[in-house]
């Protein structure tokens, strides 16, 4: 009895979440303010778990933003920044079409602006945050260092990224933090290992950029401008964190080999520094000049619950990281003119590799192509057999994406089956690079062994097979009954859990057929190939 | 001219002396500005130097055309030089308004004082530099308001490259034409790679990617515009969902393989049953026959010519009579097939012949009449007809063998069943009203109770009070069979919509099990009279043997377990199976199809 009635959709989802339009009168916020506003700020929308209930009973599609997010943004001290900056354009056309030059100079002089750092401490409340969402920032600013000076966003921005990506290649050089590298078609993917994290970015080829029209680089802007604060800080973080000094300077030693050489070919000396700096060939100044750093050694803690078994194995696995590492050391490398310098020159430093080119190349060459103490040479010319793509992978063409890692009932790649063969057979845990001759000779020898060793076994199989036929004949009545078993069971089932059996058991059908037909078309590939060699001798 | 200039610059002087009582700041800047204007005349007068330059230009275009008379190199005259000159170019004296403090800049002067006094004009920024300037931002390092926000979901990382992304894949993941052909057809939503593996031989030859920017874009919008939603993932081992049931093997014995075809029909075999003894099965088909056959032997003891498609058969429960009642096209026959004991045939005859005095007085009001028949359908030993209004579609009997009910489905009448007794003669219609469309009848095994399912329901009546005890609701579309169990609490209803019903009668109006197991209509279900086994036939061609535990015990549910698929009759104009029924003594069951044969598997 008696109470007031309660009203739709004033409580529970439907108060909770705010459409787009809504936040945005609320507050007071052009389309394209509030968009950079949720950039900067990280909000995004949610899909709400019932979307009648929030849409007040409509099944419109509208996308939906939580209402604490938005009265987060309330408080927001660059919203008033965002207003001032609107007023001073409105100012600045007016006093354009006044032709009030004096003005327009004025107000230029007291142009609004802004900083992020507050927003990127509350992003990201701690170092590792930061860290884990790198990723994207990487990708963005070494785009972006790319771009040519055309006008598609300002000059100082793509120089702040290329500085900041200068800083971040320096910085995993002296870290040795780099894991992984894949060469792909859209670009080099690195991977490495920062303070426990995995961070994989994607850099360009060395191309100048086609301009898509259908690209709105106002949005990528602001994300660079948000990318670049972050990127600034987390560099200066990981900078201190190795004693080195920021903004990066290079050692004294090597600042002194490079200004012997090229004293006069560049008119101011910042800038031939900063190239020197971008150059990656040389180490980098430590706020506190100890040389060789003593290499804490891991202790030991055995974890409870951890059996010795597993102990080895991450020993095992240290191990193998420390050699990866030094895999380099002592060598040096001369790289030709039409290999791209600066990703090689990057993974060369990054395994302890000295690495120089010629002068005419870039700045910043440490020795000569006649310096007799170079141990190799990287050159990419069809007739030479020497490849760099060795550098990279460590493996034999063609090449394969470090990144996957196969589960079982995956297709694994022949190529990739050799591989860890190898690693198995030969030598345990270490990647030795292949483009040592020798080495190479002795592995393709091992490779033709097991080969005929698989051959034969398969040789045998065969001669068995047609005895054993009436063998197998009550295990296969098992396994029918068995199966005949299953059919049945299954056509008990719950209507919901057979919906999400179906479901399961359709993508396992999908990824075995597509495993499959992998298969296929490689042991056609391989079929034909044969077939061309067999025609050839003939 | 001059006159007139004086006149505006007097009235002008008269503002501009206003202005100056005004405020002592413009006086200030004002005098500055007369210091600078004094210093410009030290120099010389602007506008008398324009003059001269004039004059010059004048001189020198005379001079062009006299250049011919003229020596080539005329000295040249410096008149503007480094060289500070003592006497002033022209003699002109100055004017008068260079010694008169400007009305108009004072004017403008005050008004930008204005302005500044009032806040419009802010004074110049000192340039920021802390901006672009990076220092330890987390040196204190706190959680924060994001920290505790629980909805935050932090945006998926890009999936990682795999093998067909590489410059130099392994060739088979190499487009072939089919695919690549395939791939620029799809839309770009569907494709499964966004993009064409390639092979190149070099790491020279590989061209910049033409999507580069495009894809980093389409990340931009991922992150800001995309709505997050957080989706539990439960990693199910498939075989966890399988139930756990027991094994077919342990609930031995049911009917396994096909041992026995019956053939001899020519047309869809629609309806059989089988003797109470269990040594007999009557047919009836499409062809206009009905046959009895020896289930042992499978010969085909008797024909019957009965000059029309033939509905439904039923032989007669009672082991003590050997009649089967036929329904074809609007007549019920009942036939003596004479295939058992003298006895049993005798006794049989008697009860046909018996009563036939007895017969109710007012024939000729009644929708149902009763003949005998004469000649050469008595020798087939067809007996009785029962003359209907309509088609017959379903005859069934009661259990002790006196009663048989027939159903005539027909949407506007309320005639569509009559419940007749043999030993009397005699018919009713036990419904006064139209109920929907009735599919099928059964009587209840031991108590008076008569099902009648109608195409979304079983009513269940009581015969004695004449009233309705239950109605269950068969959750299908269109009921097609009812089978009761033979403890009468259970009752199985197949459906045209694929799906079968357990009623548990005690439990509640409810299905208490609906099996899906049959990809088409189910046409026929039926229960064995003393294993706890039901079969169901559907138009795909198989019968499913299920076991059915019935427990005493109300506590405990019947536990239901298909054990077998029984496949073997062929599918003939999309119609399989179109009547299953038990042996019934043994775990046998027979099933007739649209292929002309009945097959039976033990």
């Amino acid at each position: 009895m008696g109470g007031l009635q309660k009203k739709k959709f004033e409580r529970g989802s439907a108060t909770n979440y705010i459409t787009r339009n809504r936040a945005r009168k609320k507050l007071m916020l052009s389309l394209p303010d509030f968009r950079r506003l949720c950039i900067l700020k990280g909000i995004y929308p949610h899909e709400p778990k019932h979307k009648k209930k929030v849409n007040k009973g409509s099944t419109a599609p509208r996308t939906f933003y939580l209402l604490k997010d938005i009265r987060f943004l309330l408080h927001e001290p660059i919203v008033s920044k965002f207003r001032e900056y609107k007023i001073f354009v409105r100012k600045l056309k007016r006093a354009y079409g006044k032709t009030e030059w004096s003005a327009v100079e004025r107000l230029k002089e007291n142009k609004p602006t802004y900083k992020l750092d507050h927003i990127v401490k509350e992003r990201y409340p701690t170092f590792i945050d930061a860290l884990r969402d790198i990723d994207d920032a990487l990708c963005m600013c070494f785009l972006f260092s790319t771009f040519a000076r055309t006008g598609k966003c300002h000059v100082q921005t793509i120089q702040l990224c290329r500085r900041l990506t200068v800083e971040w290649m320096n910085y995993v050089i002296a870290s040795r933090a780099l894991r992984k590298v894949f060469l792909s078609i859209k670009g080099i993917y690195y991977q490495a290992e920062v303070m426990g994290q995995l961070i994989t970015w994607l850099v360009p080829y060395q191309f100048s950029h086609d301009h898509p029209t259908d690209v709105d680089y106002r949005v990528m802007a602001t994300f660079t401008e948000l990318y670049t604060t972050l990127l600034g800080f987390v560099n200066f973080r990981l900078y201190q964190s190795l004693n080195l000094v920021y903004p990066p300077k290079l050692d004294s030693k090597a600042e002194l080999d490079l200004k012997e050489e090229n004293e006069d070919d560049y008119a101011m000396s910042s800038e031939s520094y900063y190239e020197k700096l971008s150059a990656l060939s040389s180490s980098l100044a430590r706020v506190v000049s100890t040389e060789e750093e003593e290499e804490a050694k891991l202790d030991q803690f055995p974890v409870e619950g951890e059996d010795m078994d597993k102990m080895e194995a991450r020993e095992k696995e240290q191990k193998q990281l420390e050699v990866q590492k030094k895999i380099f050391e002592g060598l040096k490398f001369f790289i030709n003119r039409e290999v791209p310098r600066e990703s090689l020159a990057f993974v060369i430093r990054c395994f302890g590799g000295q690495v120089s080119w010629d002068k005419s190349v870039c700045i910043g060459s440490t020795y000569d192509v006649t310096d007799e103490t170079i141990t190799h040479q990287v050159v990419d010319r069809p007739n030479v057999d020497k490849h760099p793509v060795y550098i990279f992978t460590l493996t034999l063409p063609p090449h394969l994406s470090p990144f996957v890692e196969e589960k079982e009932g995956d297709y694994v790649p022949p190529d990739k089956l050799k591989i860890m063969a190898l690693q198995r057979g030969e030598q345990p845990g270490t990647d030795q690079p292949y483009f040592i001759n020798e080495e190479e000779e002795a592995e393709e020898k091992n490779l033709k062994k097991m080969e005929k060793q698989k051959s034969q076994g398969k040789s045998l199989e065969v001669k068995v097979t047609p005895g054993k036929l009436k063998v197998e004949n009550p295990a296969r009545l098992e396994q029918e009954e068995q199966a005949e078993e299953k059919r049945l069971a299954i056509m008990m089932m719950k209507k919901k859990e057979k919906y999400l059996y179906d479901k399961i058991m359709f993508g396992k059908k999908r990824k075995v057929r597509e495993a499959n037909k992998l298969a296929a078309k490689r042991k056609a590939h391989d079929d034909a190939e044969k077939a061309k060699k067999k025609k050839a001798r003939k | 001219l001059s006159d007139s200039e004086d006149s505006v610059y007097s009235g002008l002087e008269d503002s501009g002396s206003d202005s100056e009582d005004d405020d002592e700041v413009v006086e200030e800047e004002e005098e500055e500005e007369e210091e600078e204007e004094e210093q410009q005349e030290d120099g010389s007068n602007p506008d008398e130097d324009k003059e001269d330059q004039s004059e010059q230009v004048y001189q020198t275009s005379a001079s062009v055309s006299k250049r011919m008379s003229l020596p080539l190199s005329q000295p040249t005259v410096e008149f503007f030089s480094k060289d500070v000159m003592i006497h002033p170019v022209t003699n002109r004296p100055a004017d008068k308004r260079s010694f008169i403090p400007s009305l108009i800049e004072k004017e403008k002067v005050s008004k930008l004082v204005h302005a500044i006094k009032m806040g419009w004009i802010k004074p110049r920024r000192v340039e920021d530099d802390s901006r672009g300037r990076f220092y330890d931002l987390w040196a204190s390092e706190s959680s924060s308001s994001l920290a505790k926000h629980k909805m935050h979901l932090p945006a998926p990382k890009i999936p990682l490259p795999g093998h067909e992304e590489s410059y130099n894949p392994p060739p088979e993941y190499m487009f072939t034409d089919e695919e690549r052909a395939l791939w620029e057809q799809q839309d770009p939503s569907d494709r499964r790679l966004p993009f064409v593996p390639r092979k190149y031989p070099g790491l020279r030859q590989v061209p910049a990617f033409s999507r580069f920017i495009h894809e980093r874009f389409e990340r931009c919008l991922d992150l800001y515009l995309c709505p997050r939603q957080r989706k539990m993932r439960v990693n199910v081992n498939p075989e966890d969902l399988i139930p756990k049931l027991p094994k077919p093997k342990d609930l031995q014995p049911f009917p396994t393989t096909q041992s026995l075809v019956y053939r001899g029909h020519s047309g869809l075999v629609r309806s059989i049953s089988v003797s109470p003894s269990g040594q007999w099965l009557v047919s009836g088909s499409d062809d206009g026959s009905v046959r009895l056959w020896e289930v042992c032997s499978s010969r085909c003891m008797k024909t019957v010519q009965v000059g029309g498609a033939v509905k439904s058969v039923a032989w007669n429960p009672n082991p003590s009579l050997c009649l089967v009642a036929v329904a074809v096209d609007s007549v019920v026959l009942i036939l003596s097939p004479a295939l058992a004991d003298k006895q049993v045939v005798s006794s049989s005859e008697r009860v046909l012949t018996a009563k036939e005095e007895e017969e109710g007085p007012s024939e000729g009001s009644q929708p149902v009449v009763w003949s005998e028949t004469e000649g050469e359908e008595l020798n087939q030993g067809i007996r009785l007809k029962i003359q209907h209004p309509k088609p017959v579609h379903q005859v069934t009997w009661h259990s002790k063998g006196d009663y048989l009910a027939s159903v005539m489905p027909e949407h506007s009448s309320h005639l569509q069943v009559f419940i007749h007794q043999l030993s009397r003669r005699r018919s009713q219609n036990p419904f006064r009203r139209n109920k929907g469309l009735v599919q099928a009848v059964a009587f209840h095994p031991i108590r008076p109770y008569f099902f009648v399912a109608t195409q979304r329901s079983v009513r269940i009546y009581n015969l004695v009070k004449q009233e309705m005890t239950k109605k269950l609701q068969a959750n299908s579309k269109w009921i097609s069979s009812i089978a009761v169990h033979s403890g009468g609490d259970h009752v199985i209803c197949g459906s045209y919509d694929c799906k079968l019903s357990w009623f548990d009668l005690d439990l509640s109006t409810k299905p208490y099990k609906m099996l899906r197991h049959h990809k088409k209509a189910v046409r026929s279900v039926a229960y064995h009279r003393g294993y706890p086994l039901f079969a169901s036939a559907s138009d795909d061609g198989s019968v499913i043997v299920c076991h059915g535990t019935v427990y005493n015990d109300l506590l405990q549910n019947p536990l239901i377990v298909p054990v077998k698929v029984l496949r073997g009759h062929a599918i003939t104009h999309d119609l399989g199976v179109l009547d299953v029924t038990f042996h019934p003594t043994q775990p046998w069951v027979f099933s007739s199809g649209a292929d002309a044969t009945i097959r039976l598997f033990t």
